[in-house]
């Protein structure tokens, strides 16, 4: 009965999605005040219905209802209970309902918070969105309907995929998908301004505090995957260029592109058309990212059920939006011209500098992604792109953009002197400098990416140090301390980010220039070393969790002879997929991680085990979640508490908490 | 859901990456071995490597690298012998032959293509007058006034 309350709740939706995406855009047309009214209430009963509709979903996978084909294919009665409710989204038809879910979520907000918006722009925003909702609602009740119900419900369910299992991954697709849909907002007001046929600075103003949500929550989903594939998969790789992972990232590539093409709308007025154009491309690729995962097209480790039918479904969605989008875009574009003049060393110069790198990367990711693809189709070769391929095509767009990132973030706006620019970061530069040298001496014969990787994150981390203070201006010491405490939150939310962005480069290059490893058969009782540590196994045991079987080992590490850690990496057994997992143990510290790893029994009473050092990797998650922080910290800053909703000041510029 | 694929195929016994005994006596032509397999895919993984799969199709695929190097083949020569019995899928960074031209050269066309725009884009900028485009309306300047007074 809940269930089919559920499917009805979402019908509802997809009705209400209908009004809201034809009558508010003929009453903007019309300049109707009462047709253009119609959004808000309208995006408000969407989200609720959508709502009613999840957690009628997640009522059922909670009471384990296995005469719902979704919950018995994908849940457990013996499951703990937060891995009942993360099953909701742990497969294709519940995760888009989570997708779909947020989407009104971040429309009802705009209903709630936009009061400040013009009506005719805030009615077009909420009705494109409505458009948006209404393509996946029918996607969802067509293709993917989660309420379907068994005949003959079976006694109990399949379980959930056990790698999935996991806090970290628990969390991980909320945040992702918030991230993909949180651009949808932006695609909104890229195109009810291209129906308006206007932008200005206002427009920047209202499309980037979206636009930076987003990116900080993809910042988050992408963290938590790569952090759940470190620790989780066994052999602490973090990045696999995988199609799924790299439709995640472009996203975010030109999601922090059209972040700061914003800023240069807002303050400048310059760069709007681009800026559409990138708002446009972001939801683009969200879109194509959903299509890679839900297609099966290319081949990928995290593809869902590969349904032809579904596929083609999501790229005539694709097809649609994005050919009505462009085809505006090139109508209305024109009558954008630009206003702010500026020299060719300035803000603005860097900025599209910046935009230029960003786009061309993620350009890159996306080539190598489709080109499998397109090899086999025109060129009938059948090869495979993987991450030898991405680390040398992608990496060099990085290792330029942080090094002119300090110098760009401090140039003044419209004219710059470069030479005026740079002195107060010279400093900064030496000391960088240095430090890869000394990183260069310390190693012997070993790649440059180490040292170019402690050279840009000192780089960034102490250049945006140099960035907060020039901006306390001059005098003494404490005078210009205590002026630090008063500056606009949008600063130290850009010197964190960018020194986010420094620590997670350091963290990379770190890890892949410096990582050791052992691999051997370990005797219970003898020690053995592995470079300036010596571990033990001392035992290992069968050990029974909740819903798995575990032979966990029990290791001592050991470094000049003194205790260091007790590590117990376990091979879990879960009965119900009879699926092995492996879980490693990690000894975390600030410099480098002792990941240990047991594998199976050998015949001689020995077990299989490999060891890695792992220098510096830690910080690849503290630089996203640095990073994630700046965005918060941007997102608080004043003129988004003024300008995105005055009544509801603290809390409007962040869409969904 | 890495591996998941695989797991599945290998219930029974799951094997791992680079096992103990697979490890070649000369350190040197160990370390050749996996440079090596950190290019070659696992034919039956989705996008692996054999050097980090579990797949037993990559351990024969990891043995046969280093029978190859023992052999005296130096790393072309290897990857050559490998690339001729499992075709140029196995490769996981592509050639840079034929029309992969085209993928290696896309980054560095465009970012060409991109800053040739742009610098067009930023000279017009720095010496074009003020064009014409409308400014806010009377009513929205008391608009913007009211807002940015609260």
């Amino acid at each position: 009965m809940i269930a089919e309350l559920g499917h009805f709740a979402l019908i509802l939706a997809a009705f209400t999605a209908l009004v809201q995406a034809i009558v508010p855009l003929i009453g903007a047309h019309k300049r109707w005040p009462g047709w253009m009214a119609v959004a808000e209430p309208a995006a408000g009963v969407q989200f609720i219905m959508t709502f009613a509709s999840f957690m009628a979903l997640t009522y059922s996978f909670v009471v384990s209802d296995f005469s719902l084909r979704l919950v018995s294919l994908n849940s457990h009665s013996l499951k703990p209970m937060l891995y009942k409710i993360s099953g909701v989204w742990g497969n294709h038809e519940g995760s888009m309902l989570l997708w779909v879910l947020i989407l009104t979520l971040f429309g009802a907000t705009l209903a709630w918070f936009g009061g400040n918006l013009p009506p005719s722009l805030r009615a077009r925003a909420l009705a494109v969105q409505a458009w948006i909702a209404l393509a996946f609602f029918a996607f969802i009740l067509f293709t993917s309907n989660p309420f379907l119900r068994l005949g003959v419900p079976p006694f109990d369910g399949e379980g959930l995929n056990p790698l999935l299992q996991d806090p970290g991954l628990a969390f991980h697709p909320p945040f992702l998908y918030l991230g993909y849909v949180g651009l949808s907002m932006a695609f909104s007001f890229a195109v009810a301004a291209l129906i308006e046929g206007r932008v200005d600075a206002a427009w920047g103003r209202w499309v980037r505090p979206w636009t930076l949500a987003a990116w900080v929550f993809l910042t988050i989903g992408i963290a938590l995957g790569s952090w759940w594939a470190y620790y989780e998969l066994g052999w602490g790789g973090f990045w696999f260029w995988d199609p799924v992972e790299n439709a995640s990232f472009m996203p975010w590539l030109l999601a922090a592109a059209l972040v700061h093409s914003a800023i240069v709308v807002e303050k400048r007025e310059s760069l709007k058309s681009w800026t559409i154009l990138l708002a446009i491309l972001a939801f683009g690729f969200s879109l194509i990212g959903t299509f890679i995962v839900r297609s099966g097209v290319i081949t990928s480790v995290h593809a869902f059920a590969n349904d032809p039918e579904r596929g083609v479904f999501i790229l005539a969605i694709l097809a649609v939006f994005m050919g009505g989008a462009l085809t505006l875009f090139a109508a209305r574009a024109s009558a954008m011209e630009a206003k702010g003049i500026f020299g060719t060393v300035s803000r603005e110069s860097a900025l599209v500098l910046n935009n230029i790198l960003l786009a061309v990367a993620c350009f890159v990711v996306f080539i190598g992604t489709i080109w499998p693809l397109i090899s086999e189709i025109f060129f009938d070769r059948k090869l495979s792109v993987g991450a030898p391929f991405f680390n040398m095509a992608f990496t060099p767009f990085m290792v330029i953009l942080g090094f002119i990132l300090p110098v760009g973030a401090m140039l003044p706006w419209k004219r710059a002197n470069l030479a005026r620019t740079t002195k107060p970061l010279l400093p900064a530069f030496v000391l960088a400098v240095a430090l890869a040298g000394l990183a260069w001496s310390l190693q012997s014969g070993k790649s440059l990416m180490g040292p170019v990787g402690v050279f840009l994150g000192t780089w960034l981390v102490v250049g945006s140090l140099v960035d907060v203070m020039s901006r306390t201006g001059r005098g003494s010491l404490g005078s210009r301390l205590g002026r630090l405490a008063r500056l606009p939150r949008a600063d130290w939310g850009k010197a964190t980010a960018h020194s986010g962005l420094g620590v997670t480069m350091v963290g990379i290059a770190g890890l892949m220039a410096w990582e050791s490893e052992d691999i051997r058969v370990a005797y219970i009782g003898e020690p053995f070393e592995v470079g300036a540590y010596e571990l033990v196994l001392n035992d290992v045991n069968t050990v029974e969790g909740p819903n798995y079987i575990s032979t966990m080992g029990d290791v001592t590490l050991l470094k000049n002879g003194e205790f260091v850690a007790e590590l117990n990496p376990e091979k879990r057994v879960y009965p119900v997929r009879s699926m092995p997992t492996t879980e490693a143990s990690i000894d975390y510290r600030f410099l480098r991680d002792v990941y240990v790893v047991i594998g199976d029994a050998q015949d001689d009473g020995g077990f299989t085990m490999r060891t890695y050092i792992k220098p510096l990797t830690n910080w690849i998650w503290l630089g996203c979640l640095m990073m994630s922080l700046g965005g918060v910290l941007s997102l608080s800053d004043r003129r988004y508490r003024v300008a995105a909703g005055a009544r509801k000041a603290p809390s409007a510029g962040v869409p969904a908490e | 859901m890495k591996r998941l694929l695989m797991i599945l195929v290998l219930v029974a016994s799951p094997v791992w990456a680079v096992q103990p005994d697979e490890v070649l006596d000369d350190p040197a032509l160990e370390a050749r071995a996996r440079e090596l397999s950190k290019d070659l895919r696992c034919l039956v993984c989705r996008n692996e490597s054999i050097d980090d799969s579990n797949a037993d199709l990559a351990r024969d695929l990891r043995l046969l690298v280093r029978e190859r190097l023992v052999a005296g083949d130096s790393n072309d020569e290897a990857m050559a012998f490998i690339v001729d019995r499992y075709g140029e899928y196995v490769l996981l960074n592509p050639k840079t032959s034929g029309s992969n031209l085209v993928l290696w050269l896309a980054g560095p066309l465009m970012l060409l293509l991109a800053g040739g725009v742009g610098a067009v884009y930023l000279r017009r900028r720095s010496v074009a007058p003020v064009s014409g485009e409308d400014g806010l309306s009377d009513e929205e300047q008391a608009r913007l006034k009211k807002i940015m007074e609260k």
